[in-house]
């Protein structure tokens, strides 16, 4: 394999081929390495939004759609007391899930970053909590059933402990069991970029701080955490998002007890109303984009993570 | 300097050690649950040990098809992984030079990423039908997958790219390289675990997505599809069997990436001995 390749360079230099014979400019060849991905994204992606934008201003009626350009979809959209109360039960759900898995993902990070010694050890805590990520989403959300429910395997527990004498009936379908279903799916994208920015952090600073007489708890909140920005941010986009997007989660563990923005949504679909769908389509991409703007504002995540 | 553990390591660990036990406890439940004897439910307690509903996995029953759309679900996650490889490889390795347009395409596959899942087939299946395109699996489906898996397999390779020191490459020029030879000989198997992990990471992203899936599918479901429609019809064990089968085929996988990552990693330090 070695002889190989040794041999091929040597023919190039023997035959005396010019090293840089591509007249194309840097710019150019980079236009060619992301060309694919870009047209896949402007075909399957950025077309498809302009499209329901599009047709969130038709008309419609039981049988079809037809092209128009009235706002009657939004005015609807706006005036249903539903939406905002829909809106105003994801966020609560959302906020919830953030704050928990932002604790959770930091201490986390923390303790594999700053902890423990070996590189061995880190790697295999970390694939510990990364693997379940690889696995089904459904299959982990439907596994909260049996250990939650009425006869499920924490109230026996309790129960067998003598800790309880009734079963709990608040674990199963309802906001707990949402909250903590999100909890189990989502921590991981808090880890991940949350471990990736600290494990960047020179750790001469932090000793500095702590020889200049900072208490740990100074360390962190004005050294660590300001450091760890990038990975909090970044972080909270996913899970922000993923919690805002789920119809899935809340469908089955509230019990039908809650409805998400998207769950609204997917009704309205399943009830071919494509332009009052569209309309709603497009006020939850707005909505989620503010989000996401808002929080990007903190920090630069591309220069962060392109260079 | 001091060897003593602080307090906050024990803290730490601590709480660790719940989250592990939080992340796989109710999962290890369900793979209990698969083996429920012939007359148990969905709950403790177990009421004998068996392999019933593993068989009636295979059986093809009235609501859903497994054996088939499992074979349609790996299907689609090897063609979503090779095309997530070479797409986002190509990419990740153009982003290294400023081009114009970068900016624009970075935010893109980043609104691409956390768009809500379902509104994206949902536009997808808009654009089929207003244009009078049947839906399938290698079609729609397909393109709806590739919204999800490039925006990530991007993200990865930036974090690959990072860390590969561009000398080599300049070395192979200044040896006589041309550019192919450059790629295939020098920048591919330095970034090699870095490209494996994009290609298992897609191959798993597409095997159990189920948002950007379910209205571009078109008539005939993958697994996840399969399992959801099951779900509201079904309340036997045999949901339980299907998710030991599913993780312990994602496990596999897992284990085999592991497996050829670590196989490089030694074969490379070896080399460098």
């Amino acid at each position: 394999m070695m002889q190989a390749s040794g041999t091929h360079a040597l023919e190039l230099v023997v035959d005396g081929r010019p090293r840089a014979r591509v007249g194309l400019p840097a710019w150019a060849v980079s236009w060619l390495q992301v060309a694919p991905v870009a047209v896949v994204l402007a075909v399957l992606f950025v077309a498809p939004t302009v499209l329901f934008l599009v047709v969130s201003f038709f008309d419609y009626d039981r049988v079809g759609m037809y092209p128009a350009f009235m706002l009657d979809n939004y005015v609807e959209v706006f005036t249903t007391p539903a939406t905002l109360r829909i809106y105003l039960s994801s966020l609560r759900f959302a906020l919830i899930v953030w704050a928990t898995t932002l604790f959770l993902g930091f201490s986390i990070a923390q303790f594999l970053v700053f902890h423990v010694r070996t590189a061995r050890m880190r790697m295999l805590l970390f694939l510990a909590c990364a693997i379940p990520f690889w696995t089904s989403g459904i299959i982990r959300t439907i596994a909260w059933i049996p250990f939650l429910g009425r006869n499920g395997a924490f109230n026996t527990m309790l129960l067998d402990l003598r800790i309880i004498d009734t079963p709990l009936e608040f674990l199963l379908f309802s906001d707990f069991s949402v909250i903590i279903t999100y909890v189990h799916l989502y921590t991981l994208l808090m880890i991940g970029p949350i471990a990736n920015s600290l494990s960047k952090i020179d750790k001469a600073l932090i000793e500095a701080a702590r020889d200049a007489g900072a208490s740990r708890f100074q360390t962190l909140f004005w050294v660590i955490i300001p450091l760890a920005r990038t990975g909090i941010v970044l972080g909270s986009i996913l899970v922000f998002t993923q919690v805002i997007g789920d119809y899935f989660v809340v469908k089955r563990m509230s019990g039908g007890q809650s409805a998400s923005i998207v769950s609204a949504l997917s009704t309205e679909i399943q009830a071919m109303q494509f332009p009052p769908a569209s309309a709603n389509a497009v006020v939850l991409v707005a909505f989620v984009a503010v989000l996401v703007a808002g929080m990007m504002r903190i920090v630069d995540v591309r220069k962060e993570l392109v260079s | 300097m001091d060897d003593r553990r602080p307090f906050t390591f024990y803290l730490l660990a601590g709480l660790m050690a719940l989250f592990l036990l939080f992340l796989y406890g109710p999962m290890v439940i369900i793979y209990v649950l698969s083996f429920q004897g012939p007359d148990g439910g969905v709950t403790f307690p177990m009421v004998g040990l068996s392999t019933k509903w593993f068989g009636d996995i295979l059986r093809p029953g009235q609501m859903a098809d497994i054996p088939a759309s499992f074979g349609r679900s790996l299907l689609l996650a090897a063609l979503v992984s090779v095309l997530t490889v070479v797409l986002s490889v190509a990419a990740g390795l153009g982003f290294r030079r400023r081009f114009p347009g970068a900016g624009l395409l970075f935010y893109v596959a980043i609104a691409s990423l956390v768009m809500p899942s379902l509104l994206v087939g949902f536009g997808i299946s808009l654009g089929f039908q207003m244009l009078g395109l049947e839906q399938g699996l290698f079609t729609s489906a397909l393109g709806a997958q590739l919204t999800w898996t490039l925006p990530f397999g991007l993200l990865t390779m930036f974090a690959v790219v990072a860390r590969f020191n561009r000398s080599y490459e300049e070395a192979a020029t200044d040896l006589g390289a041309n550019a192919w030879q450059r790629l295939r000989y020098v920048t591919v198997p330095i970034l090699l675990p870095g490209i494996i992990g994009v290609g298992i990471g897609a191959f798993t992203l597409s095997y159990d997505e189920y948002a950007r899936t379910t209205l571009t599918i078109g008539s005939h479901n993958t697994l996840p599809l399969e399992i959801y429609a099951l779900i509201a019809s079904d309340s036997t064990p045999v949901l339980f069997a299907i998710g030991t089968v599913t993780t312990v085929v994602s496990f596999t996988l897992i284990g085999l990436t592991l497996a050829v990552v670590l196989r490089l990693q030694r074969r490379r330090s070896m080399r460098m001995a």
